[in-house]
């Protein structure tokens, strides 16, 4: 680690952030008397997808977009799938439907075991001020062979159902979902390899499940530190309000528990939204629109979902999902959490894929729908891993994107991982010497929130974190650079 | 400090939309077979923050799209024996070049002024400037060995890397891995 420090400045800065999905940096302000004032993430990448789709033909979207971001190219898919299947005005055939979902739950599942077990399992099995040699995939193999293995089998599991679903065999940027529904339906063969993994993804769910109950005991302080504070949850769930990740309307529930909005058409959402640019980011800040800062900052993804939802349809998942809403009154506010949320929903989404292979339903034949363009305008929405994704485009008469909005989950997010590398900062940081354990626990609370940083720079470029220690005059008194 | 008998190996991600990473992990368990070969010293999925010396391959994906990257890629090269470009976008710029039409200004137009809300404000403080146009890695500095795909198949990242672990140039194929 290369630390740079100028007395006259008081500045810390973090860069890059290892050991996430992209590239930003941290700075932190100090205040005369050496206390922290402020702390902000910075997204140092933009991309410029939202710009240079103009022209392209609407039916390349759900091809383009997937290359925003290699974790999660499906849920970009099915989002802009369903934009477009608007702007065809379709109904896609109980098959396509079904099998855009098969996909995007083996996504959740690849998603959150690459975010769990390759990039967090180190602090959560060798501790937060482990040698930073040791703390990594390798390093958790030496110490806990099953886990590692565990996370390595769910990950597979995950993205060879992608594989087998789609007909180019491709895990990653599959192609294969497609404006109408998906491009080629089930065959038998690839639904018995399918099954053929299921029992032991389910084994790895629940021995992870096990082990991560037992490890939290190790990280009270880290509970009560990492972003736990009131903010509002949002997300889409299904018609009984049951967990979903496809289909559905948006809930909106307070730091309460109490839902301040319901069945909102996803479809509306500038009406309930409202996304704001600051100079230094390429993030923006997506909230909600009719309460006024701070009140109007938002959290998605994992924790969001299972504080909002109503019930869980899996047993197994269920009975997790009941045992994790004990742990808070009310709704669960630590960002910690949402690790344990992410194994909540690997183990639903592996019992989900179970189930709706059952169904014979799923081998249906007709798996697409096909028009020509019917409406200029079209809005889709998924859950990716991360929380709520929309797409939104118009096209002109030829078909040819016009304008493109694209609001990214990991945005929504913004505002919360701000606040949590502040209060991790405040809470851990006394004087001007940083112990290294403590930069580390400034880079865990983002990974906490698993921010997929090439997805939220989708706007053009590169996220990198770095702490910077700022005075009151805004000169930087000392500066971790990591990177 | 040089682990006796494995190799330096180094992950870099780019201008890239980290699917070529997400192809390194599809090695699946021969990844964590590769514990006992290499050691990971520079990567997304380790917490070195310094670009380390001596580094015997580099696997790097996605283009150069800002002024870091560019002199990252330098960086990089001085320290590194064999430097591999890793999938389309290290080797053509592919999907980040569709920017390079349009004026950077309507880009950052696009997503800041005209997809947002109240005071208009532009990201420019602690933020690196982007290059007029994104450009593949060869472009900036010499490359040893190309890996097309978008991204190249587990396979074919294996295949490439225990080739150049046994001291063997590659040879690439699988266009389209
Ligand atoms: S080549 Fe494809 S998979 Fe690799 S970074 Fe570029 S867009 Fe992503």
């Amino acid at each position: 680690m290369a630390k740079k420090a100028e007395s006259a400045r008081k500045n810390i800065e973090i860069a890059p952030i290892t050991r996430i999905e992209g590239h930003a940096k941290i700075t932190v302000h100090l205040n005369d008397d050496g206390q922290v004032e402020d702390a902000r993430l910075h997204l140092t990448q933009f991309r410029g997808f939202e710009k240079f789709c103009d022209g392209r033909p609407f039916y390349e979207m759900p091809f383009i977009v997937q290359r925003i971001c290699g974790i999660c190219p499906v849920s970009h898919a099915i989002a802009s799938s369903k934009a477009c299947d608007q702007i065809l005005s379709v109904r896609v055939p109980n098959a396509g439907m079904r099998l855009r979902k098969l996909a995007n739950l083996a996504q959740v599942i690849q998603s959150h075991a690459l975010s769990l077990f390759y990039l967090s399992s180190p602090d959560i099995l060798l501790g937060m001020d482990a040698d930073p040699a040791k703390r990594n995939l390798y390093g958790v193999l030496e110490a806990n062979r099953q886990l590692a293995y565990d996370g390595v089998y769910l990950r597979k599991f995950g993205q060879s159902v992608i594989a087998h679903l789609a007909s180019t065999g491709k895990r990653v940027h599959p192609g294969w979902i497609v404006p109408g529904g998906v491009a080629t339906p089930l065959s038998a063969e690839a639904r018995e390899q399918m099954q053929a993994m299921i029992p032991g993804a389910l084994a790895a769910a629940q021995r992870s499940l096990i082990w991560f109950k037992q490890a939290m005991e190790n990280f009270r302080e880290e509970i009560r530190a990492f972003a736990c504070f009131p903010s509002l949850f949002m997300g889409i769930v299904g018609p009984d309000g049951e967990l979903e990740y496809s289909d559905g309307l948006v809930r909106i529930v307070d730091s309460s528990g109490a839902t301040i909005a319901d069945e909102l058409d996803p479809s509306s959402y500038q009406d309930f939204i409202r996304e704001i640019a600051v100079p230094w980011t390429y993030m923006k800040f997506p909230s909600y629109k009719h309460l006024p800062p701070p009140e109007n900052s938002l959290r998605v993804g994992p924790l969001a979902r299972l504080n909002i939802i109503g019930k869980v349809d899996m047993p197994h998942a269920a009975q997790e999902w009941a045992e994790f809403r004990t742990l808070e009154r009310g709704v669960v506010l630590s960002s910690f959490y949402y690790h344990y949320a992410r194994l909540i929903e690997v183990l639903y989404s592996i019992e989900k894929i179970e189930a709706m292979l059952k169904d014979p339903e799923i081998l249906g034949r007709r798996a697409r729908a096909k028009a020509e363009p019917n409406c200029s305008e079209g809005i889709g929405v998924a859950e990716a891993p991360r929380g709520m994704l929309i797409h939104h485009y118009k096209i002109n008469d030829d078909g040819l994107i016009t304008w493109a909005n694209l609001v990214i989950a990991t945005g929504f997010n913004n505002y919360a991982m701000n606040r949590g590398v502040l209060q991790v900062a405040k809470h851990y940081i006394t004087g001007p010497e940083i112990p290294e354990g403590v930069l580390n626990r400034l880079e865990a609370v983002v990974r906490a929130f698993d921010p997929c940083l090439s997805c939220a720079s989708h706007a053009v470029g590169q996220m990198a974190m770095r702490v910077q220690l700022v005075g009151p005059d805004g000169a930087v008194l000392d500066e971790v650079i990591r990177g | 400090m040089r682990e006796r008998n494995k190799a330096r190996v180094a992950t870099v991600w780019l201008d890239g939309c980290s699917g070529c990473h997400m192809s390194i992990f599809d090695m699946d368990d021969r990844l964590l077979e590769l514990k006992d070969r290499i050691e990971l010293v520079y990567s997304p999925l380790v917490d070195a923050k310094d670009y380390p010396k001596d580094v015997d391959v580099a696997l790097v994906e996605g283009c150069i799209g800002n002024e870091e990257q560019r002199k990252f890629a330098h960086t990089m090269r001085a320290s590194t024996k064999t430097f591999v470009s890793l999938g389309d976008c290290a080797v053509t710029s592919n999907i980040v070049a569709y920017r390079n039409p349009f004026k950077m200004h309507d880009v950052i137009h696009r997503a800041f002024i005209e997809n947002s809300e109240g005071e208009i404000v532009l990201p420019q403080e602690d933020v690196p400037p982007l290059l007029p146009f994104a450009v593949p890695i060869h472009e900036i500095i010499d490359v040893d060995v190309y890996i097309p795909g978008c991204p190249p198949s587990a396979d074919l990242i294996h295949y490439t890397l225990v080739e150049l672990l046994e001291g063997r140039h590659p040879d690439i194929k699988n266009r389209f891995g």
